[in-house]
C-alpha cells in the first residue's frame, strides 16, 4: 500500500503492490524533476513528483525493496498481510526486516505458517522468540567483499579496482609520484604500457637502450624494488621460533631463477641491466600473493584512478604500522618461547614436602614395646647371670681353648656316628616325598595331586601311542585299492599324534634342566 | 701368573662367611659350652680351608651389642701368635674374638632385666652381604659365597623387618643362607632365610657331634649340593610377627599401602600413617588374612 504524501490533494492514492511490474525514475545528476514512475500491470504508470531527490531516493529504495518480495510466490503475499497486524504498531523498516527473513529462511516461514497462521501464537509472540534475528540490521551484514580475479593481467588495459597498483608497487608508487605532476594519467599509462610491450618482446637489448633513453620508461622497467623491500622484510618476519632457515637465499624475488643460470654459464653483464630481467617466475608469484590476500578497495566507482592510488597508499601505510606492532610482538615472544633450557635457573615449583617419618622413631618405639610385651613373655631362657659374669665366662672359654688348644679329638667317634647315620637316615626318609631340589615347584609341592596328574598323562602317552599302531594294522588290513585313501586319512592323525608326543618329549626336558644347576652369585 | 689360578679354579671354589653367635647371655646357659663349640667350629673352618686351595673363609661375630669381623683368610695380616699349639687360623681368630668381646662389653651399659637376650643377627647379616656384594664385584673369577649361620639366641622380634630385608636381598643375588640353630626352641627366622634362599637348615640333635653335623651338611659347596641330598625341614614356620607387639601371628591385618602388619585393627598405620577405613563389621575377623603356616610333606 503506497500513501503519497499529497497535501494538496485530499484524496489517497492506494494502489497495490501487487499490481505494479516495474519503476523507474529519474536520475539526480539530470535536470529533470525528481520522478517516480510505478508502472501498472494493466500497462499504465503512476508518476509520483517528489521534492527533492533525497524523498525520491528513500521512496525509490523502498518501492525496489517491495518490488522484488512481490515477484516472489503468493505466499509472500500472505505473509506480508499476516505480518501487517493492527494491535501492533511496526514500524516500516522492521516489518520489511520481517519479511526479508522470512524470505531467506524457508523454515522459518514454515514455523511462522504453522504457529501465526495456525492461531497457536501471535505475531508478537513468534519474532519476541526470535528477537536475535530481528536486531541484526540486515544492512549492517557484512558483506563478503569480492576480490580480485584470479586471471593475470594479460591486457594491458588498467583495471578499474587498482589491480595493477596492489601487485606492483614500484607502479603504484610511480604513479603516485609522476601524476599529476610530471605528466598525466594518459601519459603514466601509455608509458606503461610501452614497458610492458618492451618487456614482452624479450628484446633485452633494446629495453637496455630504451630505458636509457627515457627515465620514466626506465621505472616500470626496472626492477620492483619495492617488493624486494616487502619480501625482505617479511622474511626477517619469519618467526625465529619456527626453526626454519629463512635467509637471504630465499629471497627468490631478487635473483631471477634463484641465482642459478640454467645454462650453466654465468652471465655477465653490466650490473644496471641486471635490474631489467624480470621473469615470468616473478610475476606469477606476486600475483598469486596479492589475489590470495584478496583485498579490495572499497571506493566509489566513479573516481578516478588517481583516488585510487592513494587510498591503495593509505591503506598500505596503515597496514604497515600494524605489521610494525606485530613484528615487536614477535621478537618479544622469541626469546620467551626460545628458552635455552640448561641456562635457566631451576624452577622452583611447588612441591610437597616427602614426609617420611624417622625411622628409628619407630624402631625406638618398637623395641620399648618389645621390652614392655617380653617382660611376662613366656618363660624361657632367662639370664640367670649378671652381665659381667657373662661376659667373663666367655673370655674364660676363648682364652681356655688359647692355652690348650683344639681338643684332641674334636668328636667323639661314636658320637660322630650316631649322627652320621641319623643323618643319612633322615635324608633317606624324605628322599621319596620330598624332590631332589631344595626349591621345589608348586607342583610337587603337592605329591599326591602330582602323581596323579603325572600318571594321568603317562596313560594318555600310552594310549596316544598306542593308537599309532593300531592305525598302522588297519591300513595294512585293507585292500590295496582302498588303502590309499584311508591312509591319506590317517596320515594327518599319525602327524598329529607325532606331534604332540614330541611337544611333550621337549616340555619334560625343559623342566628337568630348568631344575637344573642355578649359577651362584650371579647377579 | 694369571693362567695358574684359573686353572685350579674349579667349580666348588666357595666362599663362607660364618656369622658367629657370641651372645655371653646365651652361651652361658647353653648346654655346649662356648670352648666347646669354638673347637667345632674351628676345626670346620680348617676343613673347608682344605677342601680346596682357593677357598675362603669369612668370620663375622654376631654379638650382643654389637657385630664385627674377627677373621679373614684372604688377608695378607695374618699373624701368628705366640705359641705353635694351633694353626694361625685359629690363633688370629681368638686373639680377634677376644677383642671383640672386651668391645661388645664396653658398649653395653644396660642389664638385660631378664629378657630373651637375642643377638644381632641382623647386623651380621647385613655385613656378610656387603662383603659378599664387594667379592662380586671383584672380576669374573670369584668364589662362590654362602653365609652360614651358627645362631643359638633366639629371634630378637625386634629385628623382623631387618632381617626379612636382609634375606630377600640375599635371595635377590642368589646367595644362599645356612643356618645351624644350636638353642632350644626353633628359629623362625633362620628356618625362613634358609627356605627363600636355597640353603639349608638344620637344628642338631646331638649337640656335641656339632662338628660332624657342619662337615656332612653344611660343607658341601654350591656345585656339590646339585647332586647331594641334604636334610631338609619338615616344614617351614612361615608366621610373621605383628609390628607393633612382635608376636608371631597367624592371622592379622595388613595395611595396604606399606604392607606392615598388625595383629588388631587400628586406625592409623604407624608406620606409613595413612588413615584406614571403617572395619566392615566389629567381629573379630580380621579384614584381611595373613594365614601363612604351610606344610610341605604330603
Amino acid at each position: 500500500m503506497f500513501m503519497p504524501d499529497n497535501r494538496n490533494s485530499g484524496a489517497k492514492l492506494v494502489v497495490e503492490f501487487k499490481s505494479i511490474q516495474g519503476h523507474k525514475y529519474t536520475k539526480e545528476g539530470s535536470n529533470k524533476p525528481p520522478l517516480i514512475n510505478l508502472a501498472n500491470a494493466q500497462g499504465g504508470s503512476y508518476i509520483f513528483e517528489f521534492d527533492s531527490y533525497s524523498d525520491l531516493h528513500v521512496c525509490r529504495d523502498f518501492v525496489s525493496k517491495v518490488l522484488e518480495k512481490s515477484k516472489e510466490t503468493p505466499n509472500a503475499a500472505l505473509e506480508k498481510s499476516a505480518v501487517k497486524l493492527p494491535d501492533e504498531q511496526l514500524s516500516e523498516e522492521e516489518m520489511q526486516l520481517r519479511i526479508k527473513l522470512l524470505q531467506e529462511n524457508s523454515e522459518l516461514q514454515k514455523l511462522h505458517r504453522q504457529f501465526v497462521g495456525g492461531n497457536i501464537l501471535t505475531e508478537a509472540e513468534f519474532w519476541a522468540a526470535r528477537k536475535k534475528l530481528l536486531d541484526r540490521d540486515p544492512s549492517k551484514k557484512s558483506k563478503q567483499r569480492v576480490g580480485f580475479k584470479s586471471a593475470m593481467i594479460s591486457d594491458i588495459r588498467p583495471a578499474t579496482d587498482g589491480r595493477i597498483f596492489a601487485e606492483k608497487p614500484a607502479v603504484h608508487r610511480a604513479f603516485l609520484n609522476f601524476v599529476p605532476n610530471k605528466m598525466t594519467e594518459m601519459e603514466f599509462w601509455t608509458k606503461y604500457c610501452r614497458a610492458e610491450y618492451l618487456s614482452r618482446t624479450k628484446n633485452y637489448h633494446a629495453v637496455v637502450a630504451e630505458a636509457a633513453e627515457d627515465e620514466e620508461l626506465a621505472v616500470f622497467l626496472k626492477e620492483d624494488d619495492i617488493l624486494a623491500n616487502e619480501v625482505r622484510k617479511k622474511i626477517r618476519r619469519v618467526d625465529p621460533t619456527l626453526d626454519m632457515e629463512a635467509d637471504e637465499g630465499d629471497d627468490y624475488t631478487h635473483l631471477p631463477d634463484h641465482g642459478i643460470f640454467r645454462d650453466g654459464t654465468k652471465e655477465s653483464n653490466e650490473l644496471q641491466s641486471e635490474h631489467y630481467r624480470r621473469t615470468l617466475l616473478q610475476d606469477l608469484n606476486r600475483h598469486a600473493a596479492v589475489v590470495l590476500e584478496g583485498r579490495t578497495i572499497d571506493v566509489e566507482r566513479e573516481d578516478s584512478t588517481r583516488a585510487l592510488a592513494e587510498a591503495l597508499a593509505r591503506s598500505k601505510r596503515g597496514n604497515e604500522g600494524a605489521d610494525n606492532n606485530a613484528n615487536e610482538e614477535r621478537l618479544d615472544r622469541t626469546p620467551r618461547v626460545a628458552e635455552i633450557e640448561d641456562l635457566q635457573a631451576p624452577h622452583c615449583l611447588p612441591l610437597a614436602p616427602l614426609s617420611i617419618k624417622d625411622a628409628r622413631e619407630y624402631f625406638d618405639s618398637q623395641q620399648a614395646n618389645t621390652l614392655k610385651a617380653s617382660r611376662d613373655s613366656q618363660a624361657s631362657m632367662k639370664c640367670s647371670l649378671s652381665r659381667q659374669e657373662a661376659y667373663g665366662s666367655v673370655r674364660d672359654a676363648i682364652s681356655e681353648i688359647k692355652d690348650m688348644g683344639l681338643s684332641d679329638p674334636i668328636v667323639n667317634p661314636e658320637v660322630a656316628l650316631k649322627v652320621y647315620s641319623g643323618l643319612t637316615h633322615n635324608i633317606s626318609s624324605i628322599k621319596y616325598h620330598l624332590g631332589k631340589n631344595p626349591r621345589e615347584t608348586v607342583l610337587d609341592r603337592l605329591p599326591s595331586a602330582t602323581k596323579e596328574k603325572l600318571l594321568y598323562v603317562n596313560r594318555l602317552k600310552d594310549a596316544l601311542s598306542n593308537i599309532y599302531p593300531q592305525l598302522e594294522e588297519m591300513k595294512e588290513s585293507l585292500p590295496a585299492d582302498l588303502r590309499h585313501q584311508v591312509s591319506l586319512l590317517v596320515r594327518p592323525m599319525q602327524q598329529a599324534l607325532d606331534a604332540a608326543i614330541q611337544h611333550y618329549d621337549a616340555d619334560l626336558q625343559k623342566r628337568s634342566a630348568k631344575s637344573g644347576e642355578k649359577p651362584n652369585g650371579y647377579v | 701368573m694369571a693362567s695358574a689360578p684359573s686353572k685350579l679354579y674349579s667349580d666348588d671354589v666357595s666362599l663362607v662367611v660364618v656369622l658367629l653367635d657370641t651372645n655371653p647371655f646365651f652361651w652361658s646357659s647353653s648346654s655346649l659350652s662356648f670352648s666347646q663349640f669354638l673347637t667345632h667350629v674351628l676345626a670346620f673352618l680348617n676343613a673347608i680351608l682344605t677342601l680346596n686351595q682357593l677357598n675362603q673363609v669369612v668370620v663375622i661375630a654376631t654379638g650382643y651389642n654389637s657385630c664385627d669381623y674377627v677373621y679373614d683368610s684372604s688377608s695378607t695380616g695374618n699373624q701368628s701368635v705366640g705359641n705353635g699349639r694351633m694353626p694361625s687360623l685359629c690363633a688370629t681368630l681368638l686373639q680377634n674374638l677376644e677383642e671383640f668381646m672386651n668391645k661388645d662389653e664396653q658398649l653395653g651399659k644396660q642389664e638385660p632385666e631378664g629378657r630373651i637376650a637375642c643377638s644381632l643377627l641382623s647386623g651380621s647379616l647385613s655385613m656378610a652381604l656387603c662383603y659378599i656384594q664387594r667379592v662380586f664385584r671383584s672380576g669374573l673369577l670369584h668364589p662362590q659365597p654362602r653365609i652360614l649361620c651358627l645362631q643359638g639366641s633366639p629371634d630378637g622380634p625386634e629385628q623382623y623387618v631387618a632381617i626379612m630385608n636382609a634375606i630377600f636381598s640375599a635371595q635377590r643375588s642368589m646367595v644362599p643362607i645356612d643356618s645351624c640353630y644350636l638353642g632350644a626352641q626353633n628359629s623362625a627366622f633362620l628356618q625362613q632365610a634358609s627356605y627363600i634362599t636355597g640353603g639349608v637348615h638344620h637344628k642338631p640333635q646331638q649337640l656335641d657331634g656339632l662338628f660332624q653335623y657342619l662337615l656332612t651338611i653344611f660343607g658341601t659347596d654350591l656345585h656339590s649340593r646339585n647332586f647331594l641330598q641334604l636334610p631338609k625341614p619338615v616344614g617351614v614356620d612361615f608366621r610373621a610377627s605383628c609390628f607393633c607387639h612382635k608376636n608371631t601371628i597367624d592371622m592379622g591385618y595388613i595395611c595396604s599401602v606399606c604392607l606392615s602388619i598388625y595383629c588388631k585393627h587400628l586406625k592409623k598405620c604407624s608406620t606409613c600413617g595413612s588413615v584406614f577405613g571403617q572395619a566392615q563389621t566389629q567381629s573379630d575377623e580380621p579384614s584381611a588374612t595373613n594365614r601363612k603356616r604351610k606344610t610341605t610333606d604330603a
